[in-house]
């Protein structure tokens, strides 16, 4: 018998559900195997009922439930706790839905400043009312899935990877335990030559660095020693999917965190404060730290920031 | 009775929208709304970062057309720092946008919208999606999956990431292409435009025929249009100045830096998302089906429709019979499809072109840049239409103020003309099913709306926050809930 499985989505951009699709061939072998039963993005399942004549938002009973996206809105909560009713395993499918992900960038702000944004208004805006009516109301902050329901599974990455969407896949499929994220950083598997020693002092992530184009990446030196800030001591690997290699690193750039902590319990500004440090760089040049170090876990670790008097 | 239906949520599209169509005593259509019910935030949280940091974050807009934030993004920051990219980065940029724009546009036709096409409109909801398209036509399906994913591959080699990619910076482009690479590209864009070519024919052939009265009819609505030409007027989806065409085809140019004196954006109570017209226009705003004021659109009609030719030789007489046919500009909102496929065929066949530029391995990819106040506008075509972004740094290069306006946006009030047209159409003396309020979404769904990328905003969400403060924490009663 197929697996059922169900998919929600809050605040997203929809890249995860891309990655999905970016399983490639075998992903038709997938789908042989799944029924989907709830799937906005692909499928016509809907919430009210099929014409709208429901009152409560129903999802039906699925053996796998995948969510991407962090909590933004009320509704969203309502429907996290749905998924976690009618779902016998939970995935948090990227690092929005792990972490809060981009989103809670926005946990930075006050309401009394993110206002001061909407009266003053874009260039292009009219000021000729505020949506207010059919439209649900929105969260205090953004949530990671967790910090609402109980969840069975991390699949971290901005986007995740196809190779972990469809080796958590197919191990449900068979039955099997999910394998289990890796603790190490994405220094453990990134290629570049490191000396422990740093040749320059912090600079913005303005400057090329230093390579041979077509050289392998090898022969590049660490691109934190080069004084090109990276996230990758305090990050979790396996963005390389299958090929291995670090994916911002494939195109000379440093990475940016993308994959989360190295661990529940990591704290990214701690481990980039160290990383920096034992290599002689000065981590106080950086500015805006908070948000560089916490870019993509901003769920439970930004907090709205003090107003400059 | 009067009653009040909730499609929720609009399905086979990129982000989160409801219909609210409420009917009369008579069980006809009093107001049909499409309400986008998600919002996050980005112009406010981009403020305080630094500029260059912009192309990182702004493609979480949207994972479906990552390519064209980042590309507006690294346009802006270019703008903001004063530089001009050397020849072979922008030649990557514009390489990298045709072959996301490949991959987008088969995505959209044929695993979201083709759905309602090749098993129909009425079909049993649970079917009526790509896995039974899959089973009906396993042989198209499985092409079709091979080649999109191929085109995610191409990105990879050209950019290390796909989705969110790094690659293009304030200056250029971060990564050379090697002529191995180059050459593994060359052999795939082939394949990719057989799949273009074919998907044309086969449209043209087994599909729009089948629907035509159905785009004769569905969601039709008269508006202006608006795109991306270049200085002699060709289509380009990277680069030009933006055409703003009125309803009966007259049209004003101007160079994307001053958008702000021809679009405003309007704010309607029950939707988070803007509703931009052409205030230039100078009859102000109205979504009234009959007669619409200020309305314009975006995406692949209007591309379609503003440009004077296309300079790759199989798009151009792709639109030489589609502009036999429908005349110019087109207004029937189903040939959005047919539109799209036209650009499929163009975006294949500039690939190609770009690919075999010997420039294209060049070295030389990235200048280098210097923090300064300033502001900078960048400007492409996405997949649905006209993006910009505008910014505006202090000396150290920190963003202080960020506007963006994207390409469903444009789209906002033709989409929700389009939808009250199909259900007072379609919905006579309540009687309904399934099928026809899944016709009703269709006439969405040939805009290919990205909601994700058309909330990125904060404006709706702090008006509701503020609601509920005023409420002593107490929520709001909407229809929703």
């Amino acid at each position: 018998m197929a697996a059922r499985l169900a998919e929600e989505w809050f605040a997203i951009c929809g890249g995860c559900e891309v990655t999905i699709l970016d399983i490639g061939e075998p992903l038709i072998d997938v789908l042989k195997q799944v029924e989907i039963v709830h799937m906005p993005v692909l499928m016509d399942h809907k919430l009210f009922g099929q014409t709208g004549e429901e009152a409560e938002m129903e999802i039906p009973a699925a053996d796998v439930g995948l969510i991407s996206g962090g909590i933004r809105s009320e509704e969203h909560k309502k429907l996290a706790l749905e998924m976690r009713k009618k779902c016998k395993f939970l995935i948090a499918l990227g690092s929005c839905a792990c972490y809060g992900g981009i989103p809670a960038l926005a946990n930075q702000f006050s309401t009394e400043e993110l206002l001061e944004k909407v009266y003053r208004g874009s260039v292009t805006t009219e000021k000729n009312g505020l949506p207010c009516e059919q439209i649900p109301v929105l969260t205090d902050r953004v949530y990671a899935v967790q910090e609402v329901v109980p969840v069975d599974a991390f699949l971290p990455g901005c986007p995740t990877t196809p190779e972990m969407v469809a080796n958590a896949l197919l191990a449900l499929l068979a039955g099997k335990a999910l394998p289990v994220l890796p603790n190490k950083s994405v220094c453990d598997e990134c290629p570049t030559r490191r000396e422990k020693k740093a040749v320059s002092t912090l600079k913005r992530r303005l400057d090329a660095p230093e390579f041979t184009p077509g050289a392998p990446l090898s022969d590049m030196r660490c691109l934190m020693e080069q004084g090109i800030l990276c996230l990758g001591p305090a990050t979790r690997c396996g963005c390389g999917g299958d090929n291995g290699i670090p994916r911002c690193i494939r195109a000379y750039m440093p990475c940016e965190g993308c994959f989360g902590p190295l661990s529940e319990k990591a704290n990214p500004m701690v481990d980039m404060m160290g990383a920096l440090s034992s290599i002689g760089l000065d981590p106080k040049t950086i500015p805006d730290r908070a948000a560089t170090f916490n870019r993509f876990s901003g769920a439970g670790r930004l907090r709205p920031i003090p107003a400059k008097r | 009775m009067a009653k009040t239906l909730v499609i929720q949520p609009v399905t086979r599209i990129e982000g989160h929208a409801k219909i609210t169509i409420q009917l009369n005593d008579a069980g006809n259509v009093d107001t049909a709304r499409v309400n986008v019910i998600e919002l996050r935030g980005f112009e406010r949280f981009c403020m305080g970062r630094p500029v260059e940091d912009l192309p990182r974050i702004t493609p979480r807009i949207c994972g479906v057309c990552p390519w064209s934030h980042h590309l507006a993004s690294a346009k802006a920051c270019d703008a903001v720092f004063g530089v001009e990219p050397p020849p072979a980065a922008k030649k990557l940029r514009e390489l990298c946008n045709s072959v996301a724009f490949m991959e987008e546009h088969i995505l959209h036709f044929y695993f979201l919208a083709g759905a309602d096409f090749l098993l129909g409109p009425d079909a049993p909801y649970s079917v009526r999606n790509v896995i039974g398209v899959l089973q009906a036509a396993p042989e198209i399906a499985q092409r079709v999956v091979k080649v999109r994913h191929m085109c995610a591959k191409m990105l990879e080699v050209l950019a290390g990431k796909p989705i969110h990619p790094q690659a293009a910076v304030p200056g250029g482009f971060s990564k050379p292409l090697s002529a191995d690479e180059r050459d593994q590209l060359r052999k795939q864009a082939g394949e990719a435009l057989e799949l273009a070519k074919f998907s044309i024919a086969f449209a043209k052939e087994s599909v729009f025929p089948k629907y035509l009265d159905v785009v004769k009819s569905l969601g039709v609505i008269n508006t202006g249009f608006i795109g991306t030409v270049k200085d002699d007027g060709a289509l380009n989806l990277y680069d030009g100045k933006l055409r703003l065409m009125t309803p009966s085809g007259t049209y004003e140019d101007f160079p994307y830096e001053n958008y702000t004196d021809h679009i405003a954006e309007h704010i309607e109570s029950w939707s988070y998302l803007k509703f931009p017209y052409a205030k230039q226009w100078g009859e102000g705003f109205s979504m009234d089906t009959d007669g619409p004021k200020g309305v314009y659109r975006a995406n692949t009609l209007a591309r379609i429709n503003v440009c004077d030719y296309i300079d790759t030789p199989l798009a151009q007489a792709e639109l030489e019979e589609f502009r036999q046919k429908f005349g110019r500009p087109a207004q029937l909102t189903l040939l959005y499809h047919w539109a799209r496929l036209i650009e499929l065929l163009y975006n294949a066949e500039n690939a190609i072109r770009l690919l075999d530029d010997p420039e294209i391995t060049s070295t030389e990819t990235r200048v280098q840049v210097t923090p300064r106040a300033g502001r900078g506008v960048g400007c492409t075509e996405a997949p649905r239409g006209t993006l910009i972004h505008d910014y505006e740094t202090d000396a150290d290069g920190m963003v202080t103020n960020v506007n963006l306006i994207v390409g469903t946006t444009h789209n906002n009030a033709p989409i929700n003309m389009s939808v009250t047209q199909a259900a007072k159409s379609l919905i006579k003396d309540g009687k309904y099913d399934q099928g026809v309020l899944n016709t009703v979404e269709m006439a969405i769904r040939a805009y290919d709306p990205c909601l994700s990328c058309a909330t990125h905003r904060l404006d709706g969400k702090l008006s509701v926050k503020l609601d509920i403060f005023d409420a002593d924490g107490k929520l709001v009663d909407t229809l929703a809930n």
